[in-house]
Formats: structure tokens, sequence, C-alpha cells
């Protein structure tokens, strides 16, 4: 007990007396603050900070920190776990309370963030020591710590998000504002039904919403029958479909959908020359939107819709048919109705997904304007009025999580999974004759127009001109990822190089910590039992359901001021990447661990091993396919994430995404598409050498790990 | 013998374990005695694994006071317990050699390698496991499986060890010489074992003591032979061995004694407390003789009703005014009842209890 209290009041005593405690311009590795420390303004410790420049605020800082080695020092006999409560709370709530209650102050820095982890580490010495979660230390640290970052970086930007909806552009308290803001014409108006005006972007983003949802359930239901119940012979071909969402950074659909059906591109120039269809902007909209949302979104429908065709028992069928129901009957009366929750899910899958999208309506939309371009127009755009954004936000947030909730509550007491743990040896019946026609009538085509797409994307950038001039060319390749071979090296030329570096470096950074935390979360949800574990889980999970570009909006809005002071730095973006990602490692995490018994740490435990050597030594070699899993989505997300991304992006930190949208909004085709084949093409590599590690690592008698893809939110 | 053993006694005194509005275990105390075995028994869902995981530390009391050797260690994590635990499931590291798992309490513990090795492997041929250092568990028996978790336990020299069901994957004949094998070490090395088992037959064979639990109290605390003599419930009477309830009268006739009647015969046994009138008793299937009804002055008659040859015994169930007797014959295996014959009935001293 003693030597972890002594421990994190010496490590914060340390960083309050001899650390910079606010943030630095060039960082604390930048190194100029050391000129003029200790007594220098800017790279001043608490303690100089107190003493010398008048920030008084910080003086019971040092009290909180030196209470429990005092006592210690009185009595002997340690601080008591109240003692240390009080501490902790009480340190934690004044270092958040001065860092918003004082102006004038820098954004927090190295010394204030250990001065802060060391009194919320205290706090949890406390908890445990109160006999909290079996009194390990090491749990209730833990969990400290994953829910402070939650706090911090999910719930605090989201509810800044609604804070700044009731704001007026000077920062004021003005709720009159939200409601004309909320119920403005161009968010509920319904021009649309009676003339040719559009419609309020919250309707338009419905109306998109429902579309793609049911589209894109109807062709993932025909692709998942056409794999489970046909004797098709390409059905690996079709299983390959699943993996495209992984690899595609959203918007690239979109991009090859321009290059086939915008002004200059290769179907409108073929209708052109072959029928004299005058070429037009009709993608531009809904269709080109919808269009490419039902492309992108599709494969993930599919990879629901398999799980629930296969899942549906055999015996059920065969049960109908013996009962005497002919193979239409069987399909219409039982297979179908016991798809239905699996439908259900699809569509809301689908629907949230295209919610969600940004990619795809910034390069096709046109004047059909849905929420997340909208709310990323009233920041970037002539308006910047970030009240708006915040109220649209809130909008796509209600609809958002209006669908999950649906999707968890309403469907999840509605399984109709009638897999168990019995051998069920019988056979799915084959497809009624009429309606495998109708599936592969419609899937096929589908799967055809797929591969043509992937293909524009590969081909697309060895063209000199499209739709003018379709000479072979590596001129975008050149002007892209040029590299100049001289006297002292090589030189990045290519324009694409400096975010191609960044991003490969955001998502290094970013994977192994967002696997880290993940999996830590996903330990302490399947292994531990503690009060609030429920609240717990909501937390960890919400940033999943939270549309990418109200991230992005709420990180700006959160973070551009003290006391946390991050946009513009990298810093922010691996944040937004952790937390955005940290879902799928937790789930991830979550699925490996619930398959290795529990009694294996307990075993470990009560062999004299700590929480952190049982995780070493136990835990962690029997989780390695999860981990790689985590980190392979991790790395992957980082890579192809747009909506959140864009906000946050500066002249130092450039994404290679945001870089990719830069370029097809200066209708620069070419180098974007070239880039994106380069993306894809480098994720494919990224996964194939993850696939052969891990595929190598077969423990023992146990399967191996399965990561589902179940609902990713763009 | 080198493995040293620092056997403790184990104390609860009031321990409640709630899990929200359900109580696991309620208000129960008890002490096992250094260097003894203790059998917690009770049918599944009674509290007694999770009494054996507060013991082990893995869960922490609601209310009461757990001591080890004296000390409390109510919020001790079970790191710090000293107390070892061989699981249901045995529990092996799978990614694990034999050699790796037995080592692994004492390279935690800041063992040198060496040392560690060569305590794992005494520990190992202690159990009869010679030759097997570098096999993954997955390519063991079940059976040897079962010895190493015990040796990985044991090589800690654990204050108390903790078995939780350890013969349950065991097929039948194996859980007979596992059970006897496991008293002999505990007797040998004197170590204070808590054995969780729901089988009353493997507690009655190695237990010193045996707690019966049943909805989260302790129904009787005992040695085997109390338990199966003097049950102190019609709960404990009919779950340790076989037992046939019926009703009976009872007449106190002094301070310890009183006569019981059970249809036309009466007979003296301790009346435990037990007012006048009508009482409770549970009878033991081999403490009722039967021969066969050729007199009329029989004061206890019965029919046959069903007759099983199990081999060395046989078993009947036999009809009469008190109820269906479930009985057990040894004796008679030779010329056995056949069903519907006429029987009179009589009791042994031993085996016939008045319950609550």
């Amino acid at each position: 007990m003693d030597r972890a209290v002594l421990g994190w009041a010496v490590a914060g005593g340390i960083a309050y007396a001899l650390l910079p405690w606010y943030a630095l311009e060039d960082g604390i590795f930048g190194f100029g603050w050391l000129s003029g420390y200790p007594t220098d303004r800017i790279g001043a410790p608490a303690l100089v900070q107190a003493l010398l420049h008048g920030r008084l605020a910080l003086l019971p800082v040092a009290v909180f920190l030196l209470a429990p080695l005092a006592v210690r020092g009185f009595r002997g006999a340690g601080a008591s776990p109240a003692l240390l409560l009080t501490v902790g709370a009480g340190g934690t709530a004044w270092i958040a309370v001065q860092g918003f209650a004082v102006g004038g102050q820098p954004g927090i820095g190295v010394g204030g963030l250990v001065v802060f982890a060391a009194l919320l580490m205290l706090f949890c010495v406390g908890m445990a020591a109160k006999g909290a979660f079996n009194g390990d230390r090491f749990l209730s640290g833990g969990i400290g710590a994953v829910v402070a970052l939650v706090v911090v970086f999910v719930f605090f930007p989201v509810s800044r998000v609604l804070v700044g909806a009731v704001e007026d552009s000077s920062g004021a308290f003005a709720p009159s504002e939200f409601w004309a803001k909320l119920s403005a014409r161009e968010v509920w108006g319904l021009d649309c039904l009676g003339s040719s005006a559009g419609c309020g972007v919250a309707w338009n983003t419905l109306i998109l919403g429902v579309l793609v949802g049911a589209s894109t359930t109807a062709l993932g239901l025909a692709f998942a029958l056409i794999v489970t119940r046909t004797g098709f012979r390409a059905k690996k071909a079709l299983r390959l479909l699943t993996v495209l969402p992984i690899i595609t950074p959203p918007f690239v659909i979109g991009l090859a959908v321009i290059l086939l059906f915008g002004r200059a591109g290769a179907f409108t120039t073929f209708m052109e020359r072959a029928f004299g269809v005058v070429p037009s902007r009709w993608i531009y909209g809904l269709p080109g939107v919808w269009l490419a949302q039902v492309l992108a979104f599709t494969p993930i429908a599919f990879l629901v819709l398999i799980g629930v065709v296969e899942g549906i028992s055999p015996s059920m069928e065969e049960a109908a048919q013996t009962l005497r129901a002919d193979r239409w009957r069987t399909f219409t009366t039982v297979s179908l109705p016991l798809m239905r929750p699996g439908l259900a899910n699809a569509f809301l899958l689908g629907f949230i997904e295209s919610l969600a999208d940004f990619g795809n309506p910034l390069v096709l939309g046109g004047n059909y304007h849905v929420l997340s371009i909208s709310i990323f127009f009233a920041v970037v755009g002539a308006q910047h009025d970030r009240g708006r954004a915040a109220v649209l936000s809130i909008v796509l947030l209600v609809f958002t999580l209006g669908a999950f909730y649906a999707q968890r509550r309403w469907l999840g007491r509605r399984s109709y999974a009638t897999v168990t743990g019995k051998g069920d040896a019988g056979l799915h019946p084959p497809l009624p004759a009429s309606m495998q026609r109708l599936v592969y009538a419609t899937a096929l085509p589908w799967a055809v127009f797929t591969a043509v797409i992937y293909v524009m994307i590969l081909f697309g950038g060895f063209v000199e001109t499209w739709g003018r001039d379709h000479s072979f060319s590596l001129r975008h390749y050149v002007a892209a990822f040029a590299v100049d071979v001289t006297d002292f090296g090589l030189r990045w030329k290519g324009a694409a190089w400096n975010s191609l570096w960044t991003t490969i470096e955001i998502a290094a950074i970013s994977a192994p910590l967002t696997a880290a935390i993940g999996l830590l979360t996903a330990y302490l949800l399947v292994r531990q039992r503690f009060r609030g574990k429920e609240a717990f889980e909501f937390g960890t999970m919400l940033s999943f359901a939270i549309p990418g570009t109200v991230i992005g909006i709420s990180y700006i809005l959160a973070f551009n001021t003290p006391p946390i002071e991050l946009t513009g730095t990298g810093i922010i973006l691996v944040i937004c990447f952790v937390f955005r990602n940290m879902p799928v490692s937790v789930r991830a995490g979550i699925a490996a661990m619930s398959q290795i018994d529990r009694s294996l740490d307990e075993a470990s435990l009560t062999l004299g091993a700590r929480s952190p050597t049982t995780i070493r030594r136990v835990i962690l070699p029997l989780l390695r396919p999860a981990i790689v899993a985590a980190l392979v989505f991790s790395f992957v997300r980082a890579m192809t994430a747009i909506s959140a991304v864009i906000f946050l992006v500066s002249a130092n930190y450039d994404m290679a995404t945001s870089y990719i949208v830069g370029r097809v909004e200066n209708g620069d085709y070419g180098l974007a598409i070239a880039y994106c084949s380069v993306l894809i093409g480098f994720m494919v590599l990224v996964v194939l050498l993850i696939q052969f590690v891990v595929g190598r690592r077969r423990l023992g008698r146990r399967a191996p790990t399965r990561v589902s893809l179940e609902g990713i939110p763009a | 013998m080198s493995l040293e053993t620092h056997s403790a006694s184990v104390e609860f005194r009031r321990v409640t374990k709630a899990y929200g509005p359900v109580v696991a275990v309620r208000e129960v105390s008890f002490t096992v005695a250094a260097g003894t075995l203790v059998t917690l028994l009770g049918p599944s869902g009674c509290g007694k694994t999770t009494t054996l995981r507060l013991i082990a530390g893995l869960e922490m009391t609601t209310s009461g006071q757990i001591l080890i050797g004296g000390s409390d260690v109510t919020r001790v994590p079970a790191t710090d317990r000293d107390v070892s635990m061989v699981f249901q499931s045995y529990a092996l590291f799978p990614h694990m050699t034999v050699l790796e798992n037995v080592c692994y309490g004492l390279s935690v513990g800041g063992e040198p390698r060496d040392r560690a090795v060569a305590a794992a492997r005494e520990g190992l041929a202690l159990l009869g496991l010679v030759g097997f250092d570098d096999r993954l568990p997955s390519e063991l028996s079940g059976g040897q499986q079962q010895r190493v978790a015990v040796a990985r336990a044991l090589v800690l020299e654990p204050r108390v060890l903790l078995f939780d069901e350890p013969l349950s994957n065991l097929d039948a004949k194996l859980r007979r010489r596992v059970r006897q094998e496991i008293r002999d070490l505990q007797q040998k090395l004197r170590l204070s074992v808590v054995y969780v088992t729901h089988d009353q037959e493997e507690a009655l064979a190695v237990s010193d003591q045996i707690i019966v639990m049943d909805n989260a109290v302790i129904a009787q605390q005992g040695t085997p032979t109390e338990l199966y003599l003097e049950p102190a419930s019609r709960f404990v009477a009919d779950f340790i061995g076989d037992a046939n309830l019926v009703k009976g009268t009872l007449k106190r006739t002094d301070e310890r004694l009183a006569a019981l009647r059970l249809g036309g015969v009466e007979f003296a046994l301790p009346h435990r407390g037990a007012t006048d009138g009508e009482v409770n008793v549970a009878i033991r299937p081999e403490a009722v003789r039967l021969r066969p009804a050729d007199g009329t002055d029989a004061p206890l008659v019965g029919t046959i009703l069903k007759a099983a040859y199990l081999g060395s015994h046989m078993e009947y169930t036999v009809g009469s005014v008190i109820g269906e007797l479930f009985v057990v014959d040894s004796g008679g295996v030779a010329a056995p009842f056949t069903v519907g014959a006429r029987v009179s009935i009589a009791f042994t001293s031993h085996g016939v209890t008045v319950v609550d």
C-alpha cells in the first residue's frame, strides 16, 4: 500500500516543482523552454508559477500532494483510505475547476498532466484500500484511468457541443437563438413536396438514410442468400466483397462514381457518342450520393446478413418441409420471418452509416445538403457559425443515437438466432427457383458494377486526363510520389509524400494506443464486476455511435481553448483516432476474452501473481489474435477516416484523406484517384502481412478468434 | 521430503456475501483447524463455491471477518493471501508447458529460475508426474492435468490449499483413486485443505469435518459419522446418503431418550430436543430389516412394490402404513423377495433419527 502512495505522491511532487506546468509552443521536446528555466514565465513549473508569477490558484495543489506524505511522516502508519480519497478527488477537481475558472492561463502541459495523473492514482489507491475492485490497485487504477480519459475526450467534447448550441457567436447564453436555429426552414423545410426547391437538411438526411438502408439491406440479403443457399460457383469471390469496406476510404467510391457518371465520365461520354445524350450534372445530388453509399455499405449489410441467414437452424426449415410445405412456402413462412430481426439490424446499420458518411456527400452532394455536410460548412464555410454547427450536430446525434437505441433495445430482445450448442446436422433447403432467379438478377449485376468501380479506381490514375485524353500516363503518380535520388540521399519530391508520411505516422502511433486502451477496457468489462459497470460500458461505446462529423466539431469546440488546447497539433489527431476506434478494439477484446476461461486469471492470482503480471504472462499471450486484429483495425481506420479528421487537420499535420478531398474539390481527379489506389494497395499489404503473421498462431485446441465488423460508422 | 508446510487455520466470523439483492453467503461462521481437511458440501447454488472463493480472496466479503492463521485477511487481495487453489477446470495455462505451469507461481514470486525448476520437479515427482515436463496441458489426460494443477498449487507451500470440485471432470473409477491420493497427500504433509464438492460420497470418504451448506447458510457441521448417523435436519438426512423421511409419534422418557412409535413398532432413541407428539423421522435404507411375514403378530408389515438386483445387494421399495420405504438389503441377495411378497418390517437402532 505505502509504496504506491509514496510513489505517486513523490511523482506528483516532482512534476509540481520541476516540470513546466503549461503547454509549450514547440512541445516539451523542443527544449526551447530550457533557456529561461525555471524562472521564465513560459516554461516554469507550478511552484514557480505560483510564487513568482502570481498564479496563486496553483498553490492548493501542493497541499493535496503533500497531505499523504505529511500524514505518513507524523503517524508513520501511512495515509488512510479516506484521506487518499479526499486528496485525490479534491486535487483533481481543483485542477479542473481552476483551469476553467481562472482566465489568462495557457493550456495545461506536461507538469499539470503528471500532477493530475498522480492525484487520480492516489484516489484509485484509496478506492482499492476501501475494498473496491477486490482490493486490487491495478484494476482500480485502470478503471480510474479509462474513466478519466473517456470523460475528458468523449463526454467533455460532446457536452461542449450541447452547450455550444445554446450560445450565440460571442459565447453568451442565448436559448432563443437555439430555437431559431433548430426550427429554421433550411433544417425542417418541406418545400420539396410542392415546388422544385430543396427540402430541409434534416429531411434530406432522413430520406437518404432510409433509401440507403433499404437498398443495402435488399442487396445484402441477395448476396447472403446466394452464398448460403445456392450452388453458385464463385462464392469465394463474393466473400471478398466483405473485405472491401475495411480497406476503402469512404469517399473513394464517390470519386469512382464521378469518373463513371460525371460530366466527363466514361459512361456519360459513351452515351453521348452513341446516343447523343447531352451530358448533365444529374449525378450530383441524391442519385449520386445514394449510388455511392449503396456501393460502399452493401458489403456491411452482406456481412451482417450472412451471419443471420446461416444462423437459422436448418432443422426449422426441415421441420417445415416434413410438414408438407413446399420450398416457396418454407421460405416465405419460416426462413424469411426468422430473418426479420437480422434484416431490421442491417437496415439500421445502413441508415446509421449513411447518416455518418461525410466523404461521399462532400464530393457528390451538389445542392443536396445533408447534415454532416452542413455541419462542416457551418464551421469552415463563409458562415462560420459554430452555434449552427452545434445545433445541426445535435439533430444528427439524436437521429443516430435514436437508431442505435432502436437497434439495441428493440432488436436485442427479438433475436431469433437459432444456433444452439447442439450439433445441428441438417441442410439448408435450396431457394425456390423464382426466388433464386430474382436474387441472381439483383446481386450479380451489382457485383459486376462493384468490380467495375474498383477497376476504375485502380486504373483511373494511369490516364492522362479523365474523359478527354485516355492515353496511358504516369503523370499523376509522378506528381504525387516522385522521388529524386540526390547526392544527399533520397528526396521525397512528390506532393503526396508529406501527407502520406503524416498519415502513416499518426496511424502508427494511434494504433497501439487504441489497442492497449481498448483491450484494457475489454479486460475490465469481461473480467471484473464492479458498481457502475454498465455506465462504464456505455461511456466507452458512446463514441462508436457518434458520427465523425459531430466528433470533429466537438473536438474543435472543446480543445481550441485552454485548459486543454490541442487544435493544430498532431496529438489531437491521435487522440481523436484512439477514441473513435477504441470501441472496435474493445469489441475484439471482449470477443476474444470471453473465450478464455476466467479461472485462468484466478489461478494466476492465487499463485501469487498480481494483475499486471497476470495480464502480461497469461492473458496477453492468449489474446494475441485479438491484439493483432485491434492493431490492424485501428491502423487501417486511422488511414481511411475523413469525417472527424477534416476538422482537425492543420498545415503541419495534413492527412492523406483530407489531402485527397482537397484535390477532388480542385477537380484534380487524376492525382486523387492515384493516391487512393496507393492507399488501398498499402492497406491490402498491411492486412495481408498481419494475416500472414496471425495465421500461424494457433493455440492448442482453441479456435482462432474471428472479429466481426458489425456496424462501424464512417 | 523437503516440501515444507505452513498450514494455518481458517476462520469465518459472520461472513456475508451479497451480489446486490442476491445473498450468496449469509452470516456464515466456522473454523477450519490447521492440518485438517474440511469439505464444503451442498447442492449447486448453496454458496459453497462462493465461500471457497472468499477464502481465496477472489471475492470480497460484504460484511464479516475472515482470518487465516489468526490474522485478519478480510481486505487482503488474493495475491497476498498465501492460499493456493485447484480449480474445477484445472485452469492450466494452455500456452505453457507442464514445467512452466508448475514454475509459474514460484517465478512470479521472485524465485531464481533454477530453484523454481528444482522445486517444480520435486512437486511433480511427488504427484507421480516424471517425464512430462515439456508437454502442453492439451497433451495430457484428464487425471494427469488434475495432478499438474495440484502440483502447481502445492509447490508454493501455501498456508491453505483449496479444491473446487477437483474430481468432477474425471470418470468414476479415476475419481475414487484420485480422491484417496488427495487425502493421502493431505495427511502426509499435514495440509490445511478446504474442499468443495456436491458429491456426498466423496465428502464422507476424504473429510475430517464436513460443512453442509444449504441456501447460503450452514445446515450442519460435523464429522462424517456425525452427519450420517445424526443428521440435524431433513435436508441433511436426505442430502447425505439416502433417507426415508416418515412421521412418527414421540414420547420423552427421560432427559435424553424418548419412545418412538412407527406404525406398530415402538423403540427407544435420543429425542434430540424434539417435543412430544408427531415428529419427523429419518430412516437409513440399510437400517430397515425385512423378514418374510409368516405369522400374524408382526407389528409392522408391508408389501414389496419394486425389487432391483444390484449384485452386491438388493434394493426394494416397500409399501407400508408409514409410507413407502426405500430399503437396501445386503444379506438376502441369494434368496431375494419377489414383487408382491408380504414382509414384516423392523429397524436397527443405528440409522433411525429424529430430525427437524
